[in-house]
């Protein structure tokens, strides 16, 4: 063999083994996380968990029963703000772009995708904490619902983007206005991914610790309501991991694990409705 | 296969331009194309067309890829204003009324269309040809179900679909697809039908039924076609314009064009010799 044959040869080889190396890397991480939290979280889940409230250190048992119902309530207020707000945007930049003002939005979104999300809690904390002298599962929601706008807003627009303008002009020729269009051809057209961004977008934040620290802090017991300090699940792993008892220790990693097979679960349904293939009607 | 029935489309053809004497005197015009000139952007797609469409006939638009025969066609209904940086020049009259004076809407309800490629709507076959019924309010309570048969049935597609109304319109076959769109047209009682090389995207039998269906239509709509197979212009259409590089190079009746035409391009063209 000539010396440029092998040499390109074992470039091709070192390549080869050099991309793998790094696909293995990167899906160990998952592997080695989600093992150790079944190790260690594993032990620690119990019913208790899911039914009873936290004890005081040093008092063995316990649950995180408020922290579950106070994450479920943070997010899906979250939802309900930041769902809507998202999509309509969403449908903006893919639907009635006009000259500059999509692209700046467009980059805005983009840019608020990137910014720190204790950034973000700090937002919700000057913007609704102080003033109303109170932390809240309120400003936490608001916190996460920032968070949420610009993930839905730009796998909105990417979906409709995906719909074929024959189908538009098939709707507009028949009389329809643009947004009798939109609402009934091309949003029914993406629905399946709208959906799966949506839900990808609620698993990123109810995964979310930063921007509660300072909203919706922490509560050893139910929330009084909206406007009342909440427990929530992340919050809750931040506090038991950074304490000192073992026991804490145990239900940080049951708290770890319970939150991840929320995300999972979420993650995978999301994967099975896109799976099913374009939007299909029944 | 075809023959005769080119030879039939051509003595019809005949046989109306002994009975009209010349093609203007033909039928009234029902679309009225005058001096129209097109623009993407900075770029003249349509030159100072002027073009008659009589009601009642078929009016067919041949002539090369990017000739500009599509965009003439996007035109009469106003569908060509969907397109960002574009501007129409001259007028388009629908029986005397300037288009652009029209509601948008309306006009579109009254010219209907048919694309090149079927795009049915991702709903159930029943909720395609209803959705322009409903949109409209064309169909009182209780009547939708008859309206959608009704146009099944013109379109020549309900006996195929009767059993499977309520199934996804993608389940059926490229043919059957753009015959639904075609009933979809139709279900809103359209006075013209543009038809965009409806037949580029189908095999041989699917193009004949749809050929068929035209022949069926002409006592009821206007037809105007864009169409890429000169054979099929020559089956289906009583009158034929030829555009070249965004000129109407000749519009006669269809035998003329195709036996006698007077312009040395359009001999050309229709004979094969480019194109």
């Amino acid at each position: 063999m000539s010396p440029h044959l092998t040499w390109r040869k074992l470039v091709n080889n070192v390549m080869l083994i050099g991309t793998g190396l790094c696909a293995a890397l990167s899906v160990s991480a998952l592997v080695a996380i989600l093992g150790y939290l079944i190790y260690n979280g594993g032990k620690s889940v119990d019913w208790n968990f899911f039914t009873k409230l936290p004890l005081s250190p040093g008092e063995l048992g316990g649950g995180m029963a408020n922290a579950i119902l106070g994450s479920l309530q943070i997010v899906s207020l979250a939802g309900a703000i930041g769902i809507p707000v998202g999509f309509f945007a969403g449908v903006y930049l893919s639907e009635f772009e006009e000259k500059y003002f999509a692209s700046i939005v467009r980059y805005m979104a983009d840019l608020l995708n990137g910014v720190p999300s204790i950034v973000v809690g700090i937002l919700a904390w000057t913007v609704v904490v102080v003033p109303m002298r109170q932390f809240s599962a309120l400003a936490g929601s608001l916190a996460l619902s920032v968070m949420l706008i610009p993930v839905v807003a730009r796998s909105t627009e990417q979906f409709l983007r995906e719909v074929p303008v024959s189908l538009r002009e098939g709707a507009l020729a028949l009389g329809a206005t643009k947004w009798r269009t939109i609402a009934t051809v091309v949003v029914p057209a993406g629905s399946k991914g709208i959906l799966t961004g949506i839900i990808l977008g609620m698993a990123r934040i109810s995964g979310e610790s930063a921007p509660l620290l300072f909203t919706s802090l922490n509560n050893q017991f139910w929330s009084a309501g909206w406007t009342h300090p909440t427990a929530s699940l992340p919050v809750m792993i931040y506090l038991r991991a950074v304490s000192p008892y073992d026991d804490w220790h145990r239900q940080a990693w049951a708290a770890g694990l319970v939150l991840i097979a929320l995300v999972l679960t979420a993650n995978i349904a999301a994967r099975l409705v896109l799976s099913r293939g374009v939007s299909l009607p029944k | 296969m075809s023959s005769p029935r080119i030879g039939q489309a051509r003595q019809q053809a005949g046989a109306q331009s002994k009975q009209s004497g010349n093609v203007s005197a033909g039928n009234a015009a029902k679309l009225q194309a005058t001096n129209l000139n097109f623009y993407y952007g900075a770029f003249k797609a349509l030159h100072n067309i002027s073009l008659e469409m009589h009601a009642n006939r078929i009016t067919a638009l041949i002539g090369p890829s990017g000739c500009g025969k599509s965009t003439f066609l996007r035109t009469l209904n106003r569908i060509s204003e969907t397109v960002r940086h574009t501007r129409l020049e001259g007028e388009v009259l629908l029986d005397g009324e300037n288009v652009t004076q029209l509601d948008v809407t309306s006009l579109r309800r009254r010219v209907g269309m048919v694309f090149q490629r079927p795009n049915p709507f991702p709903k159930s076959i029943f909720d395609n040809i209803a959705y322009g019924l409903r949109m409209n309010r064309m169909a009182p309570h209780g009547q939708l179900a008859d309206k959608v048969e009704q146009s099944l049935r013109r379109a020549a597609l309900w006996e195929e679909v009767k059993d499977k109304l309520h199934q996804s319109a993608f389940a059926l076959s490229g043919g059957q697809q753009q015959r639904l769109c075609i009933a979809r047209a139709l279900a809103v009682d359209p006075e013209v039908l543009l038809l965009d090389e409806p037949c580029s995207a189908l095999d041989p039998i699917a193009t004949a039924k749809i050929e068929d269906l035209m022949f069926s239509l002409k006592d009821q709509c206007t037809m105007v076609i864009v169409t890429h197979n000169m054979q099929q212009a020559a089956r289906v259409a009583d009158f034929t314009g030829f555009f070249l590089m965004g000129k109407m190079v000749e519009y006669d009746v269809t035998t003329v064009i195709f036996k006698t035409p007077s312009k040395k391009e359009t001999e050309d063209y229709v004979t094969g010799r480019f194109g």
